[in-house]
């Protein structure tokens, strides 16, 4: 079980035992992590589940389908180089000590 | 203590009450009563993801248990809510009374009932809960043939699962196009084609009459044109009505769902109904008042509540939260995408953007030259930003909209 630090846009640190399979929305489903909302429940329909990677962990992440490349363009707060949909990614081992920043709003 | 916030129902519009309750820092007491005995959980993969065995279970429930501990909801499973006394403002629930400061009635809505012989027969199923795509599931695995009645979301959805499944799948509907309430003819067509390849086979414009079986269990379906044709399963998916019954037995006014006004208050000031059975004044519709099933409605109703509870208990009275959410809704069909928003009642004419033949297009409704609505198929770009032209009132002209080198985008106005 790789820990995943998720940081709230307050700068609220909550580090977790991710499950591996599963994705970074789900992990902070499951662990009550407020800041990611995935009213869709992971169908990449709403980019409430909104998420910012930093670039070091890049090469560990999913490559980006288009479908959540358009979707991102319209996420709540602004996207950035490092804005990822969360539903998208599942976690690996190799994602040991990845740190995940939220945004203030999801919707 | 004060008295809680009590919700009457466990879907999508409760779960997000409790969140955005939360958020707004209302910090009082929360009871959420759901009938149903599992955890709240996500009923779009119950059509799909769920039938195929893709969505298990434990990625169902749209928030762990250990949720309702943090936030502090008294959460009562399988629990239903019999009455409720405005006057006194409290509810009986299961042997239990219980008081409330304010009340939000979300019960959502109930498949609605083919009124034929035989719809009682085992092995005929609707589709709106986890119990009822567990029996549809179990069912199909001891199935080679299934029927589905009605050519909407949910028959397609479950049409379409079928089918990967390897089932042999027939599909009617007294309508000639499929989905014809709620998308343009040019949608119909195409997903009508898709199933087709997909070895799905439609048949419109024709009725059921009957559902005939043996030893209590179906065996075919007799259309009114005396066509018999054999099936194991009968699912149907003929719409849905509002769960009202005891808003309306307790003296809240209710017409086609409960009543409500643009800041989702139901005809008694301590009462708001959020999601699929309430009846409110949507600033897209043309009509007074309109029901929407879907999830964006619920959720963003019950924000609006929050909001509204929130801005009450703290004596803002007047600076409510009016719901001005533009709508939005999707369907998975296969492996195909279908995103609708606005809401396209009334449209004369339909503007296609992009080539059908491609698998990704969207359809643009107009009426009097006013966007009403967009339906997009495979093309969540051309969705999210007609989200955005239909919330800020923009109307491309039709042949901005049909030419897809058009940068649509450049009319909305700056941030």
């Amino acid at each position: 079980m790789p820990k995943i630090t998720y940081v709230e846009a307050d700068g609220t640190e909550h580090q977790v035992d991710a499950k591996t399979g599963v994705s970074v929305m789900e992990n902070a489903i499951a662990n009550n992590i407020d800041g990611i909302e995935a009213e869709c429940g992971g169908s990449c329909m709403c980019a409430t589940c909104h998420c910012f990677i930093e670039a070091e962990w890049s090469a560990l992440l999913p490559a980006m389908e288009s479908d959540e490349d358009e979707m991102l363009g319209f996420a709540a707060e602004e996207r950035r180089d490092t804005s990822r949909l969360s539903c998208q990614i599942k976690v690996t081992d190799a994602m040991e000590g990845m740190v995940v920043h939220l945004p203030a709003e999801q919707n | 203590m004060a008295d809680p916030v009590v919700i009457v129902g466990g879907g999508q519009a409760a779960v997000q009450l409790c969140l955005s309750l939360r958020k707004s820092k209302y910090d009082g007491p929360i009871v959420m009563y759901s009938a149903e005995p599992e955890l709240p959980y996500h009923r779009p993969p119950l059509s799909k993801g769920y039938l195929l065995g893709k969505t298990d279970d434990d990625k169902l429930p749209m928030r762990p248990d250990t949720f309702y501990v943090a936030k502090a909801i008294d959460l009562k499973l399988g629990v239903e809510v019999t009455s409720i006394d405005l006057a006194a403002k409290t509810v009986m629930a299961g042997t239990a009374q219980q008081s409330y400061s304010h009340l939000v009635y979300a019960t959502g809505a109930s498949a609605r009932q083919l009124p034929v012989e035989g719809a009682d027969l085992g092995g005929v199923h609707c589709l709106r809960s986890l119990a009822h795509s567990r029996a549809i599931k179990a069912d199909l695995e001891q199935t080679d043939s299934l029927v589905v009645i009605g050519a909407g979301f949910i028959g397609l959805e479950v049409a379409a699962a079928a089918r990967s499944l390897g089932k042999k799948v027939t599909v009617f509907d007294t309508a000639d196009r499929v989905m014809a309430r709620a998308v343009a003819p040019d949608i119909s067509r195409w997903f009508e084609q898709m199933h087709a390849d997909m070895g799905v086979e439609i048949r419109l414009s024709e009725a059921i009459d009957s559902i005939g079986g043996a030893d209590g269990r179906v065996s075919h379906v007799n259309c009114t044109n005396g066509e018999q044709l054999a099936a194991q399963m009968v699912v149907i998916g003929i719409g849905v009505t509002p769960d009202m019954a005891v808003a309306e037995a307790a003296g809240l006014a209710c017409d086609n769902g409960v009543l409500v006004d643009e800041y989702c208050r139901s005809s008694d000031p301590f009462v708001y109904a959020a999601g699929d059975c309430a009846s409110h004044p949507n600033r897209y519709a043309s009509r007074d008042r309109i029901r929407l099933e879907s999830i964006q409605n619920a959720t963003d109703q019950a924000r609006v509540i929050a909001a509204n509870i929130v801005a009450g208990e703290t004596g803002q009275t007047a600076e409510l939260t009016p719901y001005t959410a533009v709508p939005w809704f999707w369907s998975d069909q296969g492996d195909h995408s279908l995103q609708m928003t606005g809401l396209s009642f009334d449209a004369e004419q339909f503007v296609v953007r992009g080539d059908p033949a491609s698998g990704s297009f969207s359809v643009y409704h107009y009426r009097a030259g006013n966007l009403l609505a967009v339906d997009s198929v495979n093309m969540p770009r051309d969705h999210m930003l007609a989200r955005k032209l239909i919330e800020a009132g923009v109307s491309p002209d039709a042949s901005q909209a049909a030419d897809p080198d058009f940068d649509l985008k450049a009319l909305l106005p700056a941030k």
